[in-house]
């Protein structure tokens, strides 16, 4: 579903990437680990096609599609995800009326009839339920006034409409309490399943316990400097990164 | 076939089809000669079968403006070239004989622009609960649904012919709340004042359907200077709709409207307005020069006017929607979205004069600029010394898209009585990349994404909108912004 080759990039002159090579098949949850500025957010940019966070080598493919060639609205649109580490706020936009227009922005894409008022709010409705998620979130402002769990959760929300073919996650577990990140847990793995393949940024092995993922990776430096089974998380939560940094 | 067709293919053809209403409608139009004196004005007059104590007026508004051409207002914050007020012509009407006493008599070429225009004027298709007055250059063509108005007392037709049928209240009210000698625009206006609404709610009287008037500039090298006069009488509430287009020229075009609105004890005027001139092309050709006069008197006690203003269009707006606070417990309220794209200047705000006791004001305005686009708030509170318990509450906010668009304000407050309470809120901000990739990311185009964050930025004002107006008034904020971003 997702290969990534030899991906390079260079971020505001610095070189961050240096040589990212990732595979997910459909069906299956990636995690990725490593130390703060590794370079996760940025591939996750990169991925989504964010402004600045151009590839400077390799290339990407998604379902067959060479996926850098995309605006982000295509890649969007084609089912690609992203759960903003620090998602954002847009003053006086109902939560509603934002979902709306990107639920059916990606319906006219694909060619389908665009959901009415009645038919989205009735979907939106269930699927905050099945979150354990108040109705208030479809009117309040989006992530205006927001905690920063609430924000997560309301990533979380927007996937669930959304349901994307791949979700990059970029830390949606950080700064939630146990119930959240069970929740956060749950919205993923609901999603979970064949035809659907995610990659979920984390530092904590935490969310791993709930959503076990079928891979690990750990970046460090901009390259997967590891691979392994979920076994690799539990090791890198006792020993830390130590062993991946030059510096060391 | 005719060569308006033509024009409105080749104008899209240019623009990209984004200003939707620059089509030009090929009708004969009888003009008055060009240029500006005393024998223009008594043409006009002559020409509407005017009293004498009207033209008198007007006569007298010409000598004043002539006295007053050195007062040309230079403070607002907007550039142009000196208008040539000589180079131009003062009336333009369709020639087609007398005016239509039925829409059976309206000229179908004129039916046929107002279609394209989207506004209707066979009665059996109107919106139900909207009565229209059309205004084409110089003349209204059509009044719907008078009969229906006419049961309950209420006049609603062209000044023009109040001044025949309701001579007394014309009389009583012109130039009673902006007088002629109000500023250079105004006196302009009230010498050669071509056609406008005139609305009387009789007493205790609510109006059970919107009126709304809808201005088109159609002819070259002529200026509108239309005239609208609104008296809601003793516990009459009424709700006043004006839309407002011209084709795409290359030259400018210049517009002087004077809007008065009375409010005795009781009564209640919303007036809404939706103004969508031509703005001018992307390099700042052309467009129309709006220059404004809008003033409504609370004059009784309790009373209440409302203004609410979408401007999307004109390449230069000039314009304070203001109220006059006279009546003890009246209100005042301004709500106001302007949007200036590409080249597109404007200084717009209002002003609250507080004079009775207990009278409280509301000004909520909210400023887009965008490309090249300049703003300027400029608001004026003011609390006369009997104002006893004055309240103001205002509340400015600028939305600028892009580095090279300005947005500026410019409030005045001046309280001469100590209870005044008055609140000033303003904040400026821009909307980031971050927004716009937040978006994007969930699927939305870059237009989607900044028709998405305006519309939110501005609905306090769009929701004070009448309903049908409010879904018009959303999808213009977007047209007028494509090509902001990207
Ligand atoms: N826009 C930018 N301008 C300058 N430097 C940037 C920019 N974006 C990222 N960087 C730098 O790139 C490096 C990688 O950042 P990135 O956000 O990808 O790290 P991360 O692995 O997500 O870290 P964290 O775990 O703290 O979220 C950091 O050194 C960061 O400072
Ligand atoms: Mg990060």
């Amino acid at each position: 579903m997702l290969e990534i080759r030899d991906l390079h990039t260079v971020v505001d002159g610095k070189p961050i990437l240096r040589g990212v090579n990732l595979k997910i098949v459909a069906g299956e949850v990636h995690a990725v680990m490593g130390p703060n500025g590794s370079g996760k957010s940025t591939l996750a940019y990169v991925l989504a096609g964010r402004e600045g966070y151009q590839a400077d080598r390799g290339e990407v493919l998604y379902d067959g599609k060479m996926l850098l060639e995309l605006t982000p609205e295509e890649r969007a649109r084609a089912g690609l995800f992203l759960a903003f580490q620090y998602p954002v706020e847009i003053p006086g936009v109902a939560n509603a009326t934002f979902l709306r227009t990107a639920v059916n922005a990606a319906r006219s894409a694909r060619g389908e009839e665009e959901l009415s008022a009645m038919a989205f709010l009735k979907e939106a409705r269930t699927k905050l339920k099945q979150l354990r998620m108040d109705e208030s979130f479809l009117n309040r402002q989006v992530n205006v006034g927001f905690s920063g769990g609430e924000k997560k959760r309301n990533e979380i929300f927007q996937m669930a409409m959304l349901e994307p073919r791949l979700a990059v996650l970029d830390e949606t577990d950080s700064g939630l309490d146990i119930d959240a990140l069970k929740i956060v847990a749950d919205g993923i793995n609901r999603l979970r399943g064949a035809g659907r393949a995610m990659l979920v940024i984390t530092h904590y092995q935490r969310l791993l316990d709930y959503t076990v993922p079928d891979r690990v990776h750990v970046l460090a430096e901009g390259r997967i400097v590891r691979s392994g089974g979920k076994e690799l998380a539990i090791e890198l939560e006792k020993k830390g990164y130590a062993e991946f940094s030059s510096a060391a | 076939m005719s060569a308006s067709v033509e024009t409105v293919k080749s104008v899209e053809a240019a623009t990209g089809g984004e200003y939707k209403y620059g089509f030009y409608t090929d009708i004969e139009s009888e003009l008055a000669p060009k240029g500006l004196n005393k024998d223009i004005v008594r043409f006009i007059s002559a020409k509407k079968e005017e009293p004498k104590w009207l033209l008198d007026w007007r006569l007298k508004a010409f000598q004043l403006w002539l006295n007053s051409a050195a007062e040309e207002p230079g403070w607002a914050n907007v550039r142009y070239a000196p208008i040539d007020y000589q180079d131009a012509y003062y009336y333009a009407a369709p020639k087609k004989g007398e005016t239509p006493k039925s829409l059976d008599e309206v000229d179908p070429v004129l039916l046929e622009t107002y279609e394209k225009l989207g506004i209707p004027l066979k009665e059996q298709e109107l919106l139900a609960g909207v009565a229209v007055d059309a205004v084409f250059d110089s003349v209204s063509v059509a009044t719907t649904f008078k009969g229906k108005l006419g049961e309950l007392g209420i006049v609603f037709c062209p000044i023009s012919e109040a001044v025949k049928t309701h001579p007394e209240l014309v009389q009583k009210y012109l130039g009673s709340v902006v007088p002629a000698a109000d500023n250079f625009y105004a006196t302009l206006n009230s010498a050669v004042f071509s056609d406008g609404s005139f609305v009387y709610i009789p007493k205790g009287v609510r109006c059970p359907m919107e009126l709304s008037t809808y201005f088109r500039i159609n002819a070259a090298e002529t200026g509108q200077f239309e005239r609208t006069l609104i008296i809601a009488d003793v516990g009459a509430h009424v709700s006043y709709l004006e839309g407002c287009t011209a084709p795409m020229r290359s030259e400018h075009q210049l517009h002087a409207a004077v809007v008065e609105l009375v409010a005795l004890d009781d009564a209640e005027i919303k007036y809404s307005t939706v103004q969508n001139w031509y703005p001018g092309d992307k390099e700042g050709r052309g467009g129309i020069y709006n220059f404004v006069t809008k003033r409504g008197a609370c004059r009784g006690r309790n009373s209440k006017i409302s203004w609410t203003q979408v401007e999307t269009g004109s390449a230069i707006t000039w314009k304070y929607p203001s109220v006059i606070l006279q009546g003890d417990h009246s209100t005042g309220e301004f709500y106001s979205v302007a949007i200036t794209n590409n080249y597109q200047q404007a200084d717009t705000g209002t002003k609250m004069i507080h004079i009775g006791r207990n009278t409280s004001s509301t000004i909520i305005s909210k400023g887009i600029s965008a490309g090249h686009g300049q703003q300027t708030y400029r608001g004026l509170v003011r609390v006369l010394g009997k104002a006893d318990n004055a309240r103001n509450y205002t509340r400015c906010d600028s939305l600028l898209i892009g580095e090279k668009c300005g947005g500026h304000t410019v409030p005045y407050i001046e309280a001469k009585n100590r209870t005044a309470k008055i609140e000033h809120e303003a904040t400026t901000s821009k909307i980031s990349d971050d927004q716009l990739f937040y978006c994007r990311q969930r699927g939305l185009s870059d237009e989607d994404a900044v028709s998405l964050i305006v519309n939110g930025f501005c609905k306090e004002v769009l929701q004070k909108l009448p309903m049908e107006f409010a879904v018009e008034a959303q999808k213009l904020l977007g047209i007028s912004l494509e090509g902001a971003v990207g």
